[in-house]
């Protein structure tokens, strides 16, 4: 399965690059042009770079019916898909949920399930507001290996994926082109800076590119909620709940609106989206993954809302869990993508860097 | 089979799908009339040549969007002159130069978008606009702006007749879905192409050989429109008999293999026959100079085929083509893997290794005087012995772009028939080139021709229309 989807991801960068009518759409054609061969590595490299725009397959003379039959943002697809999987630690629980939203939904109910019971019978503490439900110890218990797990397996997945595509040594002004380019999703505007082909065939729209950014801001955001309040427990000695004009309120309201609004925006635009230009094997575990995505946030924000009224042991459970099984699952679902995507800038940014030197 | 009349009525029907009769529809909708586009592709084959094509000739007294420094209307006019050998309506061309300036703002205004000369092409960046995506980007974002604008578009729409009766184009029949039906508009524009894909018709005109070229772009172009016009006494222009043709890798596909197919390596190899002969200075000039002349070269070769042979040396010294090149550890195995007489092309590449002098000298990407000496024919630049295992072989073949006959036009871009202009029918693009063309090609002038009179042919159509 591996070796076909590179072979024929090989096939077709080989086509493209005696064309280049794209070279101005993306990141991944400058790339792809500076190659005259294309090892597994190149090629993994070039599919983690690509962030399916689909302004290639659109303005692509060679799709089908052409017997050359074109497919690049698909092609890419794949190989990233399978190099996720590949690159994976343990392996075998990636193939599990990639492509699977089913698991995905069964895993986090799973994780309602637990956090529901502990919330309930067992876990009851003696503090006020949500630790009257659930010491803060006993949170941290639960959550400190579930980031820490994942972190621990996304790094082992990172070195590996650095590894196959000839990383080298990361220079300061790497990682600053990357950032750049993620921050304002250079590789979704086009290259005229209209956006993207997602939603109505060749139609170029900032959808995607502002639905995405939504999403990433957002739970950037929420993040820094969440470690801001950490830090005011520990540091501050200033423990939940916090008022509506502290700093976990201030970045997490608008972090769960944002992350929220972008994760519904992106599920209604992938149902627009022709499947047939990314991966179809992966479909059904992206939407799972948006879906939970889009859960956690909501969640967060009706456990604000009902926060003071008898639901909240419910809401709370619900939310915890959501978010147990997001922290859970991010080094085998989609999220993971946020990861290689962005090493695969890193590692064009050194490519560029040394192509300009002598 | 019978004709169904249309109930549709429209003031302009756009006969083709490309450039240029997008650039028509576009500008006689934009002044007001209902307009038809009638592309005999389906959807996905919209555009004819031009979802190929990848660049717009453009004159500019300054920088302008993609393009540098100056070019002026002497020297563009210059530039056409050299590769036409004088053969050009100089009237025309120099309306169509001197209108393209005004062009790219135009183009831009509809949706197209460009980008900066691709790797590989930066000798043309002074000169010509690439299209942010290529050709059919370009097609896709006029497609968008016309039906934005309201114009329909029919696509497997083969027109098959036009009425032409005393000045006067009366009604025309297209086939779509096995079915035929007549539509009377107010006035036509033919924007429709050549003939090159019809191989039967090309070779009635260049002879049986023709049968074994390749077509380079759609296989739409079939000249029906052409042929039943000329059938009818419209005034023609340009050699019936000739088309533009270049040399491409031999096994690319009989239509629409585009830009792929192009093959660079000539200037670093030695090119010989079916029997293992060279039969052409292979170092004349810069390949972008020659590689029209080798389409006919070849063209005139056994069975129309050719073949490049290379060193190891040389393979990076050119663009990488579609197809990669069959690779051998000797020259004898590399002839038989491509089906040649291996001891004679071991004695071709021989006495041409023989001929070799010092090579201290060479040069890729200028003409550098690494010559032959005593070899006939010679090889004058890039002659380097041929030694460096392994060997690599492309086949090469005749492939077609467009033909030269078509519909002669006035500035107006008006058909006419016998001394008189034929009230209602215009024509542009590909389908009246030969008005300008008369031999030869300019990269990026076949996308301003079809700009300049898209646009004239959509404006005179309108105003006649209202």
């Amino acid at each position: 399965m591996l070796i076909d989807t590179k072979e024929e991801a090989r096939r077709q960068s080989e086509i493209c690059n005696a064309c280049r009518y794209c070279e101005g759409y993306c990141s991944v054609f400058p790339s792809l042009h500076s190659n005259r061969e294309f090892s597994d590595g190149d090629i993994i490299q070039l599919a983690n770079l690509c962030h399916n725009c689909r302004g290639c397959y659109y303005a692509c003379q060679y799709t089908a019916p052409h017997e050359f039959d074109l497919n690049l943002p698909a092609a890419l697809a794949e190989v990233r898909q399978d190099s996720w999987e590949a690159f994976a630690y343990p392996r075998f629980v990636a193939t599990h949920f990639q492509k699977n939203g089913m698991a995905i939904a069964l895993a986090t109910s799973l994780c309602f399930a637990a956090l529901f019971v502990l919330t309930q019978w067992l876990g009851r503490g003696n503090g006020e507001g949500f630790y009257a439900f659930m010491s803060h110890d006993l949170m941290v218990v639960i959550f400190a290996p579930a980031f820490v797990l994942p972190l621990a397996s996304l790094i082992v997945s990172l070195r590996r994926y650095w590894l196959a595509v000839d990383g080298t040594r990361i220079e300061l002004s790497h990682l600053h082109d990357a950032l750049r380019a993620a921050a304002n999703m250079h590789n979704l505007a086009g290259g005229h800076g209209e956006g993207c082909n997602f939603e109505d065939e060749d139609r170029f729209t900032q959808a995607r590119r502002v639905a995405h950014q939504l999403v990433l801001y957002g739970f950037l955001l929420c993040f820094a909620s969440t470690s801001s309040g950490t830090i005011l427990h520990y540091a501050f000695d200033l423990s939940a709940p916090y008022g509506l004009f502290s700093l976990p309120k201030l970045l997490g309201v608008p972090g769960g609106l944002m992350l929220t609004w972008g994760a519904v925006w992106l599920f209604r635009l992938k149902l627009k989206a022709d499947p047939n230009l990314g991966s179809m094997a992966a479909r059904n575990g992206e939407f799972g993954f948006i879906a939970l995505l889009g859960f956690v946030a909501a969640s967060g924000i009706v456990l604000y809302i009902v926060g003071q009224t008898a639901w909240m042991p419910l809401a709370l459970a619900t939310h915890l869990g959501a978010v147990l099984a997001f922290f859970l699952l991010t080094p085998y679902t989609k999220m993971v993508h946020g990861i290689y995507r962005f090493a695969a800038l890193v590692r064009d940014a050194q490519r560029k860097t040394d192509s300009n030197s002598p | 089979m019978k004709i169904i009349r249309a109930s549709e009525s429209y003031d302009i029907v756009v006969i083709g799908g490309g450039n240029a009769a997008l650039c028509s529809a576009i500008t006689a909708a934009e002044a007001g009339a209902t307009v038809l586009i009638l592309e005999a592709a389906p959807k996905a084959y919209r555009g004819g040549n031009s979802r190929h094509t990848r660049n717009f000739r453009c004159m500019h007294s300054e920088p302008l969007g993609p393009l540098i420094e100056s070019y002026s209307e002497d020297e563009y006019f210059n530039d056409l002159m050299k590769v036409t050998n004088g053969e050009t309506d100089q009237g025309l061309a120099r309306m169509v130069i001197r209108q393209s300036e005004e062009c790219m703002p135009w183009m831009e205004r509809h949706g197209v978008r460009f980008q900066p000369s691709l790797s590989g092409t930066l000798s043309l960046a002074r000169t010509n606009a690439f299209f942010l995506g290529g050709g059919k980007a370009l097609i896709n974002a006029y497609y968008r702006t016309a039906e934005n604008l309201g114009v329909d578009v029919k696509y497997d729409a083969s027109v098959t007749h036009l009425e032409v009766d005393d000045g006067e184009v009366l009604y025309l029949d297209y086939i779509q879905r096995e079915q035929s039906f007549r539509l009377s508009p107010k006035a036509v524009v033919v924007a429709s192409g050549g003939f090159q894909a019809d191989t039967d018709w090309l070779a009635r005109a260049w002879g049986p050989a023709a049968k074994n070229f390749l077509i380079r772009g759609t296989p739409y172009n079939r000249g029906v429109v052409l042929d039943d016009l000329l059938r009818q006494g419209l005034e023609q222009v340009g050699d019936p008999t000739q088309c533009h043709a270049v040399a491409i890798d031999g096994r690319s596909p009989k239509y629409d293999g585009g830009i792929v197919t192009r093959l660079d390596c000539v200037p670093f190899s030695i090119v010989v026959n079916k029997d293992a002969e060279r039969f052409y200075d292979e170092g004349e000039d810069v390949w972008p100079k020659r590689y029209a002349i080798w389409g006919r070269l070849i063209a005139a070769q056994p069975e129309q085929i050719g073949y490049a042979i290379i060193d190891a040396e040389s393979l990076e010294l050119f663009m990488p083509s579609v197809f990669p090149p069959i690779k051998a550890d000797t020259i004898e195995d590399l002839a038989i893997k491509m089906d040649l007489p291996a001891q004679k092309l071991r004695a071709t590449v021989d006495k041409f290794n023989a001929s070799c002098g010092d090579t201290s000298g060479f040069r890729p990407t200028e003409l550098d005087g690494v010559s032959t000496s005593g070899l006939k024919p010679p090889k004058t630049n890039w002659a380097r012995p041929i030694i460096e295992a392994p060997f690599y072989g492309y086949s090469l073949r005749t492939g077609v772009t467009f033909t030269y006959l078509g519909l002669k036009v006035d500035e107006n871009a008006q058909c006419s028939v016998g001394n008189r202009p034929v009230s209602n029918l215009w024509a542009a693009g590909e389908t009246m080139a030969g008005s300008i063309l008369g031999q030869g090609y300019l990269a990026g002038f076949g996308m301003t021709i079809g700009t300049v009179f898209g646009r004239i042919a959509g404006k005179e159509a309108a105003k006649y229309a209202n």
